[in-house]
């Protein structure tokens, strides 16, 4: 349970760090110390949806320390036959930094015509991405891999089954914000959304990252 | 989306026309917070009938009975699980959270309205899935509400071929619907506050609400992965907890699972759920104390403090649920510790309500009765707790009668308490009318000795030794006929607490059409939700400024002030000096 | 003012209850009167605060209630850092004085004495069993994959080590007095937990490890075994017996029982000197074990052997058919008499699964569909068809006449079948039997029985193929 817990110490000390400075120790009865509220971003639409989407992450983030954690427990355990992990997936790596790169681009262009080359580029690494996941699923399978063979399969299939399914979520907003851009109505609303398509693209590509680094490296 | 979000800043909000929008598929969270409250307590009334048929057969085995020990186990699985997910979470954070987080904050809605209508309509599909599971081949599962494995997915429990699976998905679908909607509480708490609302003005059901919330995100993903991993165990035969076992004769294709990872899993989400149903139960008691003693709530930020850190020790108490499991005895030192630690800041919460009652001038009304009530059953049940919780004296109680009484005591009765006091006490704000008190008292009443009646003699059935989950208890020496007599008075005690609540429904019911016109502010109350323009609170809860908010929430009975109370809106008098 | 009167009778029943009650831990068998030692400080520290606290309370409610209009306002005090500081430090002070006595009894628990005698705890769905070391005073290795009919425990038929184990099939095992004791626990099938009331220490046994708990038993006697840890259905069936001997009884209970070896090497049944043995029997079974109602003798063809010979043994010792009420019982009792021994046993039950299953007429005289709701709790341990399973020693219904079944389910619930103390199964179908509470329930479970297609089952050929190998 070291993963989560490690987890769980950093999200404490955050919080910690956070009440500090709302001014947890502050006495509410007094005036003393106590500072005029000058939040500029009561109720404004960006900020609002990025604490989502932060808080969002957070839950994914969570289960996937808990799976990490539960991975290594179940390795400690005799039966473990690691997976060789099928050459495919540095390729699908690529892929996936260059969806990350292309809705960054997308996110900090001005040009509505690089917006729209690099959101289609996005959604079209991502689809790549997962039929290249789902390829390497096919191999495992043809190389006798099955999912309950081994926990190291399973493991696994559920690694990259669940990280797919987040970046099928993803898809979902993106297509929103596709329909907008091509459309041209509702522009400031696409905007929004390829601002927390962007966190959200980084966000999957570094659990990736650590899905990967972790399975090649047991 | 079909509006954006609310805020002070122009927008108008689209107000739904039709009956429909305004109440079906609304999208305020006033009226998605009675939704889930209504689905919340009509699934809990089931499970209390479940509770009353196993009553039934550990009170009067051969005379009125009218279970099989299959039922027997599926009514234990199903209640547990009824009352501790579906009802008290689903309650606290998806009816109390909804309908008081964005008054209290002084917001128009929640950040999120769309997904939070989704969020109910997602629970209640969850629900209709767990009572499916009455009706498929084999009735609901029977593996308890911890469902360990092996024993969840194999032959010899009820309901393993379809109900586990339902109950699987259900809850499942159930942290979907609670992820939806907890983002929504978290996020509206951090973004929309109106100016003024600091966190620390905050009112503590707010704190209560708010950090039980963060722990349910960061707690549901553990059941939602262990319920994964299980389902691939039953469904495609991974072995992800499954060792190799014989089952009733037969070799299992099952190798090398652990049951005891589940069990982890399990109660890493499963003791931050305690504070889940409980935190909130700690805010709003706050402010029923608070308000119907006339005094500030006693160490306010003490009371803060003890919340998160409550919350974030919740987090390192899991394995003491595990002491007899099997599991590394050496992990027992660190776990007792912890446990017995979080009973510091717990027991100061206890102070510092008892000391707002000192030198408070009480209004013995029914939400205080409750209130004051919680504290009583709340000792009790925190004080059983330690024994529960050190390591040793965890031999002979754990898996007895007695840690039936604690959890019930604690879990149970306590938040239910709190419950119904909010209920009473929010209840002229949500309807417009006052309840009729006389049978509010009689509820209490009743409904407070009679549990004490239950759950106290539990405790000491646990001494003797008696065994929780058992079917029947006939043929073991050590147990007497005296205790069976015990029994047979929990099963009357319990019977009767289930019938009084009658009183509620109809109270409630009856008052909703015939109650006597409430007042805005019958209490007298300071936080924002009593300072609305119309009771109940139109769609958007404000005229057309949000409030703003000058003080702290515990303004009662300041000296030199007009009234007992200065409500947190109420702009400084000439003269005072107030930060905004 | 009401509530606070009250909340001071509560406590002071709540005290009175405690000190009154007659359910109190039961008396102490073992060692660990140090566990009872620090229940006790943690119930002076709670008691005290549970008293302290509620009665403040109460107070506090009397003394500063509303009294009407005129009443005191109530005092402005945000918070008082030094009272609440004090409280911390006692608090902390009374939290730290339980649990330092609890951790070093815990570190006396986990740390077994190098001295003590190693036993082997077994459980599965839903009995226990047990393994002793035997004269090398060391347990063999063992593994569920080698488990089948003659190895119910998995003791690896290789291992030298495990040649003189004891294997205990009984729920029953004998302890000596006054001697460390380390019981290592071990699961077939699912979770469950050893729990001794009296020993007040329990452990779960787990799948695919091996847990342990230790004790030195201080008081002769026979204590309750339950299972603490729901096992499925038939959890709260799944008891045992441990009983504490002095040395001496110990050892000659110890000689009785029979090493792994033997039980690898007991001969299987033999039909051919079975059947002359049968002419007995058949005089009211019939040649064919077709059964007789009017002699009220039950079907025998179709039964699996393992349940015949375990019957017969029970008729032979005295352990079934001795029930003053059981008429037809008393008859069969004297007629085993002619088996001289086990193996005659074995043998006329190996003659008896030879014989041509004989398909008999049923009468559905109840409500199926009831009946089939019911049976869900029945075939959990006899198979969804009835076929019976060795494992959970539950024998064959399907086929069964149904006035045979009626009666044995009235004698099963009146206690006329089963319930002596050296019945080891008995208890357990007693318990499931007074489910069926009418005769509209035994009539509608009995003739959903009668649905059950009656054949050979496979169950049965698998057995009687692995007692072949």
């Amino acid at each position: 349970m070291e993963a989560i817990l490690v987890f769980i110490f950093i999200a404490v000390g955050f919080a910690g760090w956070w009440l500090w400075h709302e001014k947890i120790l502050d006495k509410p009865w007094t005036t003393e110390g106590t500072e005029t509220d000058l939040r500029e971003s009561i109720g404004t639409i960006l900020p609002t949806r990025r604490t989502g989407l932060a808080v969002f992450l957070a839950v994914v983030t969570s289960v996937f320390a808990l799976l990490v954690s539960a991975y290594f427990t179940r390795m400690e355990l005799n039966d473990w036959h690691p997976v060789q992990e099928p050459g495919l997936l540095w390729f699908n790596t690529v892929l996936l930094i260059l969806a990350s790169v292309s809705i960054h681009w997308c996110s900090r262009s001005d040009k509505i015509n690089t917006v729209k080359l690099m959101l289609l580029a996005t959604g079209g690494f991502t689809v790549f991405f997962i039929i290249g996941q789902f390829m390497a699923w096919q191999q495992l399978v043809i190389e006798g891999y099955y999912l309950q063979s081994n926990p190291a399969n399973a493991f696994f299939y559920l690694f990259t089954g669940l990280h797919g399914i987040h970046l099928l979520g993803g898809l979902w907003v993106w297509f929103g914000a596709m329909l907008r851009v091509f459309t041209g109505v509702e522009i400031e609303q696409a905007k929004i959304s390829v601002q927390l398509c962007r966190t959200y693209w980084h966000f999957l590509l570094v659990i990736w990252m650590v899905i990967f680094a972790l399975l090649l490296s047991t | 989306m079909a509006y954006v979000a609310l805020s002070d800043r122009g927008q108008v909000i689209s107000h739904p026309h039709s009956w429909i929008t305004k109440y079906v598929w609304s999208q305020d969270h006033k009226v998605i917070a009675i939704q889930y409250g209504i689905t919340a307590i009509a699934v809990g009334v089931l499970a209390l009938v479940l509770s009353a048929m196993m009553r039934l057969q550990l009170g009067f085995p051969d005379t009125l009975s009218i279970i099989s020990p299959s039922e027997y186990y599926q009514y234990v699985t199903m209640h547990g699980m009824i009352m501790v997910i579906y009802l008290l979470t689903a309650l606290f954070l998806g009816g109390f959270g909804n309908y008081l987080i964005p008054l209290m904050v002084g917001a128009r809605d929640m950040v999120f309205p769309y997904m939070n209508m989704l969020s109910y309509w997602v629970y209640l599909v969850s629900v209709i899935i767990l009572v499916a599971s009455f009706f498929v081949p084999g009735g609901p599962t029977g593996a308890g509400w911890t469902l360990y494995p092996p024993q969840a997915i194999m032959h010899g429990t009820p309901g393993a071929d379809w109900g586990i699976i339902l109950m699987l998905v259900s809850l499942a679908v159930f942290i979907v619907a609670f992820t939806m909607g907890g983002l929504n509480y978290v996020t509206t708490v951090l973004q929309a506050r109106t100016r003024g609302m600091t966190m620390i003005r905050l009112p503590l059901s707010v704190w209560g609400i708010f950090t039980a919330t963060i722990l349910g995100l960061l707690a549901f993903p553990a059941l939602l992965v262990s319920a994964i991993m299980m389902t691939l165990d039953r469904l495609l035969g991974t072995s992800f907890f499954m060792p190799a076992i014989v089952s009733m004769g037969e070799q299992t294709s099952y190798d090398g699972g652990s049951p005891i990872l589940f069990q982890h899993l399990f109660w890493f989400f499963g003791h931050p759920e305690v504070y889940i149903v409980a935190l909130p139960a700690f805010g709003l008691v706050s402010d029923l104390l608070s308000t119907h003693a006339r005094k500030n709530i006693f160490g306010y930020r003490m009371m803060v403090w003890a919340i998160v850190i409550i919350g974030a020790l919740s987090f390192v108490v899991w394995a003491h649920h595990m002491y007899v499991s099997g599991m590394n005895p050496y992990f027992g030192f660190f776990f007792a510790t912890t446990t017995l630690i979080i009973a510091v800041p717990t027991a100061i919460k206890v102070y510092n309500w008892v000391l707002t009652l000192w030198h408070g001038n009480i209004h013995l009304t029914v939400p205080m009765l409750f209130a004051i009530g919680f504290i009583f059953t709340f000792v009790h049940g925190g004080l059983t707790g330690i024994f529960l919780g050190n390591v040793v004296v965890d031999l002979p109680l754990s898996d007895t009668y007695f840690v039936v009484g604690h959890f019930h005591m604690v879990m149970g009765v306590s938040p239910i308490l709190v419950v119904f006091g909010a209920i009473y006490h929010w209840y002229p704000k949500m309807t417009g009318r006052m309840f009729n008190s006389a049978m509010g008292k009689w509820h209490f009443w009743l409904t407070f000795l009679g549990t004490y009646a239950i759950y106290l003699p539990m405790h000491y059935l646990g001494f003797l030794g008696v065994p929780r989950r058992y079917f029947a208890y006939e043929g073991i020496d050590f147990i007497p006929e005296s205790a069976m007599a015990l029994n047979t008075q929990i099963t009357v005690a319990a019977l009767f607490v289930a019938v009084v609540q009658i009183l509620f429904f109809v109270n409630i019911i009856w008052s909703m059409f015939k109650g006597p016109k409430a007042d805005p502010n019958p209490w007298g109350a300071t936080t924002l939700e009593w300072q609305t323009a119309e009771t109940p609170p139109i769609h958007g809860n404000w005229g057309p400024e949000l409030p703003g908010v000058y003080r702290w929430a515990y303004d009662y009975s300041v000296p030199g002030a007009e009234k007992d109370f200065i409500p947190q809106n109420q702009p400084p008098a000439p003269g005072e000096k107030v930060v905004i | 003012m009401l509530v606070a009167i009250v909340f001071m009778l509560l406590v002071v029943i709540s005290v009175a209850f405690h000190l009154l009650s007659p359910w109190w831990f039961t008396p102490l068998a073992s060692n660990w009167d140090t566990i009872d030692l620090t229940v006790d400080i943690t119930f002076w520290v709670t008691g005290a605060v549970f008293i302290a606290v509620n009665m403040f309370m109460a107070y506090a409610v009397i003394r500063f209630r509303n009294r009407g209009p005129d009443s005191k306002r109530a005092l402005y005090e945000p918070e008082n850092p030094r009272l609440e500081l004090w409280l911390t430090i006692v608090t902390a002070i009374g939290v730290a004085a339980m649990l330092a006595p609890g951790l070093v009894v815990w570190n006396d628990f986990i740390n077994v004495p190098e001295d003590a005698w190693e036993f082997e705890v077994v459980g599965e769905q839903w009995r226990w069993t047990y393994r002793l070391p035997g004269e090398d005073n060391k347990l063999g290795t063992s593994n569920s994959s080698f488990v089948n009919i003659n190895n119910p425990l998995g003791v690896n038929p290789n291992d030298p080590d495990g040649q003189d184990d004891l294997i205990i099939t009984s729920n029953v095992v004998h302890i000596p007095i006054d001697k460390p004791v380390k019981l290592l626990l071990r699961s077939k099938d699912v979770l469950h937990n050893f729990a001794v009331a009296e020993f007040r220490v329990k452990m779960d046994l787990v799948p695919g490890l091996v847990s342990y708990l230790w004790l030195t038993p201080t008081r002769a006697g026979t204590y309750v075994v339950l299972c603490e840890e729901l096992c499925g259905l038939g959890h709260f069936t799944m008891r045992g017996k441990v009983v504490v001997d002095t040395q001496e009884d110990f050892d000659a209970w110890q000689a009785e029982q029979v090493t792994f070896a033997e039980t690898q090497a007991v001969a299987k049944g033999d039909a051919v000197a079975g059947q002359p043995l049968y002419a007995v029997c058949a005089a009211c079974h019939g040649q064919n074990g077709e059964g007789v109602v009017a002699l009220n003798s039950p079907k025998l063809s179709g039964q699996e052997d393992w349940y015949l010979e375990r019957q017969l043994y029970n008729f032979k010792h005295g352990i079934r058919g001795t029930h003053e009420d059981d008429v037809y019982g008393q008859q069969m009792a004297p007629m085993v008499a002619v088996l001289a021994d086990d193996a005659a046993i074995r043998n006329v039950s190996a003659y008896i699964g030879t014989l041509p299953l004989h398909v008999s007429e049923q009468s559905t005289s109840g409500d199926v569909e009831r009946g089939r709701k019911l049976y869900v709790t029945c075939g959990t341990c006899h198979g969804m068809n009835g076929e019976g399973n060795y494992a959970t020693n539950s024998p064959k219904l399907s086929g069964q006449e149904d006035w045979y079944l009626r009666r044995q389910l009235e004698n099963f619930k009146t206690g006329v079948r089963g319930s002596h103390p050296d019945d080891l199964f008995g208890p357990q179908m007693g318990s499931m039997a007074r489910m069926l509470r009418s005769d509209k329930d035994m009539d509608d479970v009995i003739a959903y029985i009668n649905t059950f297609p009656q054949v050979v089952t496979d169950k049965v050929a698998q057995v009687n193929l692995e007692r072949g190998q």
